[in-house]
């Protein structure tokens, strides 16, 4: 079981991620260049957070074409597991493997600071050590984080259970007085159809070490190192059958 | 080809010296020294290597004053891009600190950008990976519309350079005051942190190796940045936008990673950034740290404008750009890293044995001056006068001042809500302060903390200065700012180690702006001497002014504390209810009309910049040993220092972060306005659990620092019997609520 953090230039997570990994869950983990298209080695693969090619034009919309991205939509297809943080996260919405956007946020600014999630979908290889309706705290920071999808997009997310976690307040309450950007329905992450792919823009690698202010993006690294080191295969036929 | 080419007879204009800001008597030196007249591209040479901003015309003399004596000091103060201490554990922290003013006034966010590059570039030349940014920024009043847009514009600037490259921005100051109006300061610092064996010089090291220019093309942007913007007095700044850069933060990013990459191989010699007086500035000091001479040639630069001559080439301050003297024969490989990096890499020259800097331009010598002539301006000591209106404010019979009408609740709020104490949440909230997951306390207490990974230790990291003490007493100012910032990492538990300072002042050719910058330097030295804090880098931004008035005096100090266990740090925050609060350090409750001299309060209120600021040096390091200990020994469990607003502020501020009420139950007597808003130095407000106190007692004792209890926490009130009393949630928003009211943020 091995993860992978993928370093497209202008990345700036990357060894935040490998720190956790590598730290934290004392998992192996390796960096992957952007040129490279090798993933065969890895069983988790991480698109951090950052500004990839300065997310110039759009974010995410440069880095899409870099050859590593053909490969990580490969991997998507074997049903390893793919998390996109912040960056990441729009990364794979531009690659199409998570629909919608990520646009501006609604007050137009960038906002580092500690955000609250109810998790809304235990039943993910992301959250699976976590429990629905659990809050935690995980700081965002981004400028652009106001997930935005058409209607029937966002209905069959709904429909379809793919919201893994909502902004909300200290006691789960989500309401607009919560939502740090404008995002549709205070969506933070979402999943792709099969399970295998998380976009989120909170940053867990932020929140894993008690001295940092919190522990609970721990959770997450852990439900996939767990998920790919233990009941992969099975997991992978219930969600393709 | 050789000096005899007709061109370099072209006579220099007058426009050009003054563009250059070259005076009369400098040109006559010019000419003396090198023997003849000097062409146009030579005059540009000069006016930038002894333009006030790289030759330090008007401070190098004063500059010495500062300590530099600290055996964790690895170089001399100005020997390298930036200064660098031992925090051991193989390890070592480089900072520096400096201004980008004249730039942001004419266009706010990208002047306030470049300024975040160039530092940034100033810390990663050496080898260091930065770690840490923070800001220390002044700005006129914000119910000036202008005012409004270079505050936005700038915080906007920070925010979208410092967030791209991906290194947090933990702290510093914004504060607000008339006398920047049409001359903000924007001071940028940066701290990164090196494996000791991997420092990085800025030399060409001896003769016949590569000089690689690396990183963006070079454009029109920038030009006479160094000589015209930040060297001397302008008129309407409007005029001169061209000669701001626009910053580029990905390739900043992008060029951090692979300059990096390459100080990890012995591929190379030598690396220097690009800043102020681009490749002329960069060239020569390289080639001057190594004894040597230069040859290049500007037709092998990479352009983004087309036509542009050898003087545009070479004065050019197009941003991201970094030079890299590589070993003859080595050229391959350094390109392979920046290759790999989708970065141009092109070697457009040698260094040479000949101690000359010769320009070319496609072959044919353009310009060739020595080197030592460059970096040797004319220095200026001048006799610095006392203005004549300071004696008589100074002495202002403050006890003249009458009780305001309004209740001390009310003016607590009016305080905690004016925009230089209310909460720069709005700010830090917009800078990416977390991002390499080292930051323990984040931005908004007193100093921030980060840890140092693979170690037990931390640092601490925070800047300080007062203009409007400074603008009353230069000396007492300069050795306040240094206190100040020292007491800053100190109540998080860190023990200062260093200093960099940014010595912002108006026109020094004026007797009366010198004496401000004399005393100043004076002042910050003493201090600086008696904390054990060396000042190991810095800059100096003059001719700060706008309309004819000069800024206030304001040396801003940044400081690094070191902590030997991370774990064991302080915030501001009490921790809960049934804590002990006491004040340390200058604990009379008395209000004397003395302490207001130059409060916030006074200003506020009253309208009045009066009195005598006082500093007792010796209690203040005896207290900063005391208040060290208290957090090292475990004891304190918030430390806070009174500043800005007083005793009352202060504990407010404690109450508010802690989200937890006070009871004083010390007797506070006298001016009850002085004695709750007075600016008394040398205090810190701690709490501890009451078992604590005779541990307290005895660190006390033996550190010879004064103590009072003032009360105890709990409930949700902050109360001074008979004098105050207001919720925190009240207390919360006012101060929350100050800055966003301010920008008429509903």
């Amino acid at each position: 079981m091995k993860f992978g953090v993928v370093v497209f230039p202008g990345t700036w997570s990357d060894v935040d991620c490998f720190d956790v990994i590598h730290d934290v869950l004392k998992e192996p983990v390796e960096y992957v260049w952007h040129k490279d298209t090798d993933l065969s080695a890895y069983d988790c693969i991480i698109l951090p957070g950052g500004f990839s090619y300065g997310d110039y034009l759009r974010c995410g919309a440069i880095a899409r074409f870099s050859p590593v991205m053909k490969s990580v939509a490969e991997s998507v297809e074997q049903g390893k597991l793919v998390i996109g943080i912040c960056n990441g996260f729009q990364i794979l919405c531009e690659a199409g493997l998570l629909p919608g956007v990520l646009r501006a946020n609604d007050h137009l600014q960038f906002r580092c600071q500690w955000t609250d999630l109810r998790v809304e979908n235990q039943s993910t290889p992301f959250t699976s050590t976590l429990s629905e309706g659990q809050v935690i705290s995980v700081p965002i920071s981004h400028g652009e984080g106001n997930y935005f999808a058409d209607p029937e997009t966002l209905a069959m997310l709904e429909r379809d259970n793919r919201v893994a976690f909502r902004y909300c307040g200290p006691a789960g309450e989500v309401t607009s007085e919560f939502n740090p950007n404008g995002s549709m329905n205070n969506i933070a992450g979402i999943t792709n159809a099969q399970g295998n792919v998380l976009g989120m823009m909170p940053h867990p690698e932020r929140c894993c070490d008690e001295i940092l202010g919190g522990v609970d993006g721990t959770a997450i690294f852990e439900s996939m190192a767990r998920w790919a080191s233990g009941d992969r295969m099975q997991k992978v036929q219930e969600t393709t059958a | 080809m050789g000096l005899n080419d007709e061109r370099i007879h072209m006579s220099v204009t007058k426009e050009t010296l003054d563009q250059l800001a070259i005076s009369d008597a400098e040109y006559e030196a010019i000419v003396e020294r090198l023997g003849r007249e000097p062409n146009e591209l030579e005059v540009g040479l000069f006016g930038s290597m002894w333009s006030e901003h790289c030759g330090y015309k008007h401070s190098k003399p004063l500059l010495r004053l500062l300590p530099s004596d600290s055996p964790r000091m690895m170089v001399e103060p100005g020997a390298e891009n930036a200064g660098v201490v031992d925090i051991g554990d193989d390890l070592a922290i480089v900072m520096k600190i400096e201004s980008h003013n004249h730039p942001s006034a004419i266009e706010p966010y990208e002047g306030a950008a470049t300024g975040v590059g160039g530092i940034v570039r100033d810390i990663f030349a050496m080898g260091a990976r930065p770690i840490a940014l923070l800001n220390s920024l002044r700005f006129g009043p914000l119910t000036d519309a202008r005012n409004r847009y270079l505050f936005e514009g700038v915080v906007a600037g920070i925010s979208g350079y410092g967030n791209c490259i991906g290194v947090p921005n933990v702290g510093g100051e914004v504060v607000f005051s008339p006398t920047y109006s049409g001359n903000p300061l924007v001071n940028a610092m940066c701290v990164g942190i090196l494996k000791k064996g991997e420092l990085v010089s800025a030399t060409t090291g001896e003769p016949g190796h590569l000089i690689m220019l690396v990183g963006s093309g070079t454009g029109r942007d920038g030009i006479h940045g160094a000589s015209g913007l930040a060297s001397r007095a302008f008129e309407d700044d409007r005029e001169l936008r061209p000669t701001v850069q626009v910053g580029n933060p990905f390739m900043e990013k992008v060029l951090i990673e692979a300059c990096l990459e390459v100080a990890k191989t012995d591929h190379f010699i030598g690396i220097q950034d690009l800043g102020a007086a681009g490749l002329t500035s960069a060239s020569v000091e390289a080639a001057a740290s190594g004894n040597c001479g230069l040859d290049i040639d500007v037709a092998l630069v990479p352009r983004r404008a087309e036509g542009m001559n050898p003087y545009e080439v070479m004065l050019s301050e197009s941003q991201e750009r970094m030079l890299i003297v590589v070993k003859k024969g080595h050229e391959d490989q350094v390109k392979a890293i920046f290759d790999k990096w989708d970065l141009d890499s092109t070697v457009i020259g040698t260094s040479t044995g000949d101690g000359l800097a010769r320009i070319r331009d496609n072959g044919e010598v353009a310009g060739e001056i020595p080197v030592t002539l460059l970096t040797d301006p004319p220095l200026y000591r001048l006799q610095g006068v006392k203005p004549a209106w300071l004696t008589p404010l100074q002495q202002y019979d403050l006890a003249s001042v009458p009780l305001p009408n309004a209740s001390a609740s009310e003016i607590l709020h009016r305080l905690l809500a004016s925009p230089n104490i209310a909460s720069k949440e709005w700010v830090s909230r917009q800078y990416d302060h977390q991002v390499q997951t080292n930051t323990v306390v984040p931005p908004g207490g007193d100093g921030a903390v980060m840890r140092i990974k693979g170690t037990k230790k931390g640092i601490s990291l925070a800047t300080d200065g007062n203009g409007r003490i400074c603008y009353l007493d230069p000396f007492v100012g300069g050795m306040i700012a240094v206190a100040e910032a020292c007491r800053n990492v100190t109540c998080t538990g860190a023990e200062p180690i260093a200093l960099t300072d940014c010595l912002n002042f108006g026109n020094p050719e004026k007797l009366e702006i010198y004496y401000q910058l004399e005393e100043a330097v004076k002042g910050i030295a003493e201090a600086g001497r008696a904390l054990g804090a060396p000042v190991i880098s810095g800059n100096v931004s003059l001719y700060n002014e706008a309309h004819g008035m000069d800024i206030y005096p304001t040396p801003v100090i940044g400081a690094l504390g070191l902590l030997e266990d991370v774990s064991r740090h302080c915030s501001t925050g009490f921790l809960g209810a049934g804590d002990k609060v006491v004040l340390l350090g200058s604990t009379d409750l008395k209000g004397e009309s003395a302490s207001l001299a130059g409060s916030e309060y006074l200003e506020l209120i009253h309208d009045l910049v009066a009195g005598q600021p006082a500093l007792d040096l010796d209690l203040e390091v005896s207290l900063q040993r005391a208040c060290r200990r208290l957090v090292s020994e475990g004891v304190a469990h918030s430390a806070h220092d009174c500043s800005d607003g007083g005793l009352a502020v202060t504990l407010a501020e404690s109450c508010i972060a802690g989200d937890v009420g006070l009871t004083v139950n010390a007797e506070v007597s006298g001016r009850w306005d002085a004695a709750l808003f007075g600016e008394t130095q040398s205090r810190i407000a701690l709490s501890l659990s009451a078992a604590d106190l005779p541990k307290l007692e005895r660190i006390c004792v033996e550190e010879g620092v004064p103590w009072v209890e003032l009360g105890i926490t709990g409930g949700q009130i902050l109360m001074i019997p008979g004098l105050l009393e207001s919720s925190v949630a009240e207390l919360r928003d006012s101060w929350q609520g100050g800055l966003p009211k301010a920008l008429e943020y509903k």
